[in-house]
């Protein structure tokens, strides 16, 4: 039941390989996490799933169709919700209107003249905002949220389509340590609800060994073990080059 | 013949060098784009003038006398960066775009003062002033001698930079500047170098040229369009990207003159689209860096019941204006009519789109000589004909420029709109058998029934208030919304299905039609067009418009375009109105950054503070 | 009062700075001898980077003052910061990329007072993997080797007082040992170091004091085994 299937993925920037040769595959409504040190590749493969970066070679194919080289647009229609590491929604609108934004566009309405966007399914965007626990903000400017309520505008943002795959980077860098592991029992909670598989970066290890069903360790742009978590944190190799004594 | 051709594009690729270095160093360090540095090339070459027409009979007098100049230059530019740019650091990048554009008025007008009006000829190089014939062509001496200064000011400025600590400083404080003081580099001094060592390579190039070209008032404009192509081109930052880019760009030039004498420009601007759409950050270049603490859009939130009713009364007072029985009241106003359509265009990109084009007036030139030529053509109803397909034939050709243009981003894509305006200035001069040149296109009146200057007033606030609440209408849409997604978080956009630059180049298509409708309302209320029109200053006149209103409010552009253009009608009565121009415009961007409409906001903030 | 030439580090008075129309850190009083280890703890986005902005003149502040050495900062402009001893290491590193490992260095040299200057010989002995790659361009380097640049270009300047913002963020934890052993290294030489760091098991092996930030505000003080042995701070601020 493999859901997203990336396989020999690879690509070089100048000199530097920064991911070489890499396979793995989500299931349905499998979490999969992605773990390595900074420089790792997490990055640049997760940008290139998403369609942010073009790939050098590989393919990655999403419930047996090709989407290799799908524009970040495309992958959206096709059922894939993506949120990015460094949260940043609209900081000019308010929740209520970058949600509606994210409706207009599912719609094909983004050409339009014909009305104003603030009256474009309100109860919808509304809705959209109490999924992800954001109810009492939805007037609020997004440049006045905290953090962790602009990660849960992002969240709600890749919703916006009822996705199959969500694509998570660093869901919970720069949270809180609670709003962290919260954060991660609502995408659970979501994913389990809606039937959405979710492959994911972190850097929070107590995130990752809670919340992955299976976690990848990619090191030096390549796939160093791919296993549970119980499996993973014995791997002598992964404490060699990530993990170290203290995990 | 042709080696002739080639080697006079090397000798002119050389002069763009000196320029374009020291418009890219400049740009690297400070993140000025400095509309000034033609102006301190024209600056070298009368500087030169004077020193060689003094000095310059023997050898001994002229080389030191050039060296001289660009050091001249060199501490003008260092002088003006104390004085004009320091103040604007801390401003968002157009505003210190205007700043420096005042400094080319107030140059102008210097210039104009101590020089006079008439060009000047230089003198002969000493020792280079015969020819050589090379293949039976004829070739100046002199072109031998600037083949050979190009690489080796080229070798100079690049030791300079990699090899003293002074090189290593400045290539630290181009890449992060913040970082560069927490390391207790002194970035005040730093940048003052580089100002007087980019100022002093544009007044090597002035004067080097003079023997060549002379010296002229029109000088500081003509090479800005050129010497921002060959920084493009050779990639924002990189020297080696600009000598290869003016070699390129000085043949294309040359090329453009022997085989489109009607249009000399275009060669070489599309030379650069090409460069730019398979490298989108120039042969050298490195992509933009994020600007740190960047300073987010602005949103637009309907309007409340105040802001409707001081629109009404404004309205009403428009309406009722021609009870005041004043003609020239009236031309006055019909200039703001059509001023404030053009602005609200430019808004449109520059604050919900983010789109910061430099060469906007081209498209309301392209109505305005498509209006022209169309009621030319036509016996009877010429006006409204002319008026209906000017927005439309404007809108066409931004919507081809706009094609390229929307795939660069930043400082890039600014530069392609100004690369376009000049090509469409450039047709307009050039192409004489359809513009009339210089001499532009006369007699082209309303028609009859609109040939008053009330009636015709009318007709201009009622085209100009359609399209603008059209344009505000857009800004409310969801397209509107989608467009501005893309300006807050392009990549954030693009994953929630938004094709962004799909939405940016319609949106430059619909600024382009809007200001095809002005120029052509504007054609009918002067009777005659002439190239001016799609000029740099045009452009510069809209962009000073818009900030003057403020870019965070769509109020700002039709408030800046009023207070512009009364302000232009009272300074253009005196002899050195550009120099006031210039003052004013500096004035303006250093002590009123959020404009006009910005003012309520900012005494908001000023009392706030005093009561604290 | 201390004289101007007392060697007395780093002193911060009630300062308060932000971002906007809001505050982000509100009356943050510390102080770091030279010498000593001061960890500044807190939850992401609770204030620990803008206090070291503020204190590096990169934030302007609302209020309050910054001295080094008994010499008030607080007016002055961020390279005259830089010129009292103050050194800054920033959370991203911002190395210069397009410079290479030794022009990297170069940059960041600043004459000492004293004759026992740092030198990129010095530098490259005390960070080993610097050494082969002096000449590469520092964007070819791991980001471990790119943390280690940033504090050794930092050093060049010669600082008496280290502002280190989260340094082992996304290393992996070996390199965050090697890391370790530096900072000992430097405050045995007498460096005083304010550090900000998310990772419990680096600051436990080097830092002497803690102070920590919830919302903007400094909620405790107190020495690292004091800390230890407050199970209620550190449940309330530190979910740990």
């Amino acid at each position: 039941m493999t859901l997203l299937d990336v396989q020999r993925l690879s690509k070089r920037f100048g000199a530097v390989s920064a991911v070489d040769n890499v396979s793995f595959d989500v299931a349905r409504t499998e979490m999969l996490a992605i773990i390595g040190p900074n420089g790792a590749g997490k990055s640049t493969c997760f940008n290139m799933i998403g369609g942010q970066i073009e790939p050098d070679m590989g393919t990655v194919l999403f419930d047996g169709t090709d989407i290799t080289r799908d524009t970040p647009q495309k992958l959206f229609r096709s059922g894939i919700g993506r949120t990015f590491q460094i949260a940043a929604v609209f900081q000019s609108m308010n929740v209520r209107e970058v949600l509606q934004t994210a409706l207009l566009s599912r719609d094909g309405r983004t050409a339009s003249f014909l009305f104003p966007a603030r009256r474009y399914k309100g109860e919808e965007a509304d809705e959209l905002a109490a999924s992800v626990g954001l109810q009492d903000f939805l007037n609020t400017e997004c440049r006045a949220l905290s953090y962790g309520d602009l990660k849960r505008v992002e969240l709600a943002l890749a919703l916006a389509n009822r996705p199959r795959l969500l694509l998570m980077d660093e869901p919970t860098a720069g949270m809180a340590p609670d709003g962290r592991q919260q954060m991660m029992r609502l995408v659970r909670s979501l994913a389990d609800k809606s039937g959405i598989s979710v492959l994911f970066t972190e850097h929070d290890m107590d995130v990752v060994f809670n919340h992955a069903d299976r976690i990848l360790v990619l090191n030096k742009g390549q796939v160093l073990a791919l296993d549970t978590p119980d499996e993973i944190r014995a791997d002598p190799a992964v404490q060699a080059v990530y993990l170290g004594e203290e995990a | 013949m042709l080696t002739g051709q080639i080697l006079t594009g090397l000798a002119g690729a050389s002069v763009l060098f000196f320029i374009a270095a020291g418009l890219s160093l400049i740009f690297g360090v400070t993140k000025i784009v400095n509309f000034a540095h033609g102006s301190f090339y024209m600056l070298g070459a009368y500087i030169a003038y004077t020193l060689t027409e003094a000095f310059g009979a023997s050898g001994l007098g002229f080389w030191p006398s050039i060296l001289l100049s660009a050091l001249a230059v060199g501490m003008i530019g260092a002088l003006a960066e104390i004085t004009v740019l320091k103040p604007v650091y801390k401003a968002p990048p157009l505003f210190q775009l205007l700043v420096t554009f005042g400094l080319v008025l107030i140059i102008e007008d210097l210039t104009l003062l101590v020089w006079g009006p008439e060009d000047r000829l230089g003198q002969r190089a000493p020792g280079l002033s015969g020819a050589v014939e090379l293949l039976g062509t004829q070739i100046p001496s002199y072109d031998f001698f600037l083949i050979a200064a190009g690489p080796v000011v080229l070798g100079l400025v690049w030791l300079l930079l990699n090899k003293t600590r002074w090189g290593i400083l400045v290539r630290a404080a181009t890449e992060d500047r913040e970082m560069a003081a927490a390391l207790g580099i002194d970035q005040r001094i730093l940048f003052t170098g580089v100002f007087f060592l980019g100022s002093a390579l544009a007044g090597l190039g002035g004067a080097l040229q003079l023997p060549k070209g002379g010296a002229d008032l029109m000088m500081d404009l003509t090479v800005i369009a050129p010497a921002f192509v060959v920084v493009v081109v050779g990639g924002m930052g990189s020297l080696t990207g600009a000598y290869v880019a003016a070699v390129v760009i000085g043949l294309a030039n040359t090329f453009g003159v022997v085989l489109l004498p009607q249009a000399t420009l275009v060669l070489m601007f599309l030379v650069m689209a090409v460069v730019l759409l398979l490298r989108p950050h120039g042969l050298f270049g490195q992509p933009e860096r994020a600007e740190r603490g960047h300073t987010p859009g602005a949103g637009y939130p309907a309007a409340g019941a105040m802001e409707k009713a001081i629109w009404s009364v404004v309205l009403i007072g428009a309406l009722l204006l021609p009870l005041a029985q004043d003609d020239f009241i009236l031309v006055l106003a019909t200039d703001i009519a059509v001023a404030a359509l053009f602005a609200t265009s430019l808004h449109f990109l520059l604050g919900p789109a983010g789109l910061v084009s430099f060469g906007h007036a081209a498209y309301f030139a392209i109505g305005a000589y498509a209006a022209a030529l169309i009621s030319q053509q036509i016996d009877g109803p010429g006006m409204e004909i002319a008026l209906a397909s000017a927005p439309v034939l404007a809108g066409a050709a931004a919507l081809l420029f706009g094609w390229f243009c929307v795939r660069l981003s930043g400082i890039y894509f600014a530069m392609l709109t100004l690369a376009v305006a000049q090509i469409v200035w450039s047709l307009c001069v050039q192409w004489t058998d359809l513009t009339g040149g210089d001499d532009g296109l006369l007699g082209l009146w309303p028609s009859d029934w609109a040939d008053s200057r009330m009636v015709y007033y009318y007709l201009t606030l009622a085209l100009s208030l359609a399209a603008i609440l059209l344009l505000r209408r857009a800004v409310h849409a969801p397209f509107g919304f989608a467009l501005r997604a893309g300006r807050d978080a392009k990549a954030r956009a693009e994953a929630i299905g938004i094709d962004v630059m799909h939405q940016q180049w319609l949106a430059f298509a619909l600024a382009g039609a809007a200001a095809g409708l002005a120029g052509a309302l504007f054609v009918f209320s002067k009777g005659s067009i002439f190239p001016d029109e799609a000029a740099i200053p045009r452009s510069v006149d809209a962009l000073v418009m818009v900030l003057l209103g403020g870019v965070g409010h769509l109020a700002g552009p039709v408030l800046g375009s009023a207070a512009f253009t009364l302000l232009h009608d009272q300074l253009s009565r005196f002899d050195q109105w550009r120099l006031l121009l210039g003052i004013v415009i500096i004035l303006v961007s250093t002590l009123a950054p959020a404009g006009l409409s910005g003012l309520p906001a900012m005494i908001r903030a000023f009392a706030m503070r005093r009561r604290i | 009062m201390t004289s101007p030439q007392a060697a007395n580090g780093l002193t911060i008075e009630n300062i308060s700075a932000g971002y906007g129309q809001a505050l982000a850190i509100r009356d943050i009083s510390l102080t770091v001898a030279p010498g000593q280890v001061v960890a500044l703890l807190g939850r992401n986005g609770a204030g620990k980077s803008t206090t070291l902005k503020a204190v590096m003149g990169m934030l302007h502040l609302r209020s309050g003052s910054v001295s080094m050495d008994g010499v008030t900062v607080s007016n002055r402009p961020v390279h005259a910061r830089a010129r009292t001893g103050i050194g800054y290491v920033p959370e991203d590193r911002r190395i210069f990329t397009g410079l290479t490992v030794s022009e990297n260095l170069e940059a960041g040299r600043r004459p000492a007072d004293g004759t026992d200057a740092w030198t990129p010989k010095k530098l490259f002995d005390l960070f080993p993997n610097l050494a082969p790659a002096r000449d590469r361009h520092a964007a070819q380097l791991s980001g471990g080797e790119q943390q280690m640049l940033a504090l050794a270009r930092t050093l060049m300047g010669n600082p008496r007082m280290l502002l280190l913002d989260e340094p082992s963020e996304g290393l992996a934890p070996v390199i965050v040992d090697a890391l370790a052993q530096v900072v000992k290294t430097l405050k045995q030489e007498g460096l005083g170091i304010l550090l900000c760091e998310q990772n419990t098991v680096f600051t436990a092996k080097v830092a002497d004091r803690a102070a920590i930030i919830e919302s903007g505000s400094l909620q405790y003080e107190g020495s690292m085994s004091e800390l230890a042995l407050d199970d209620a701070v550190r449940k309330r601020y530190l979910a740990v």
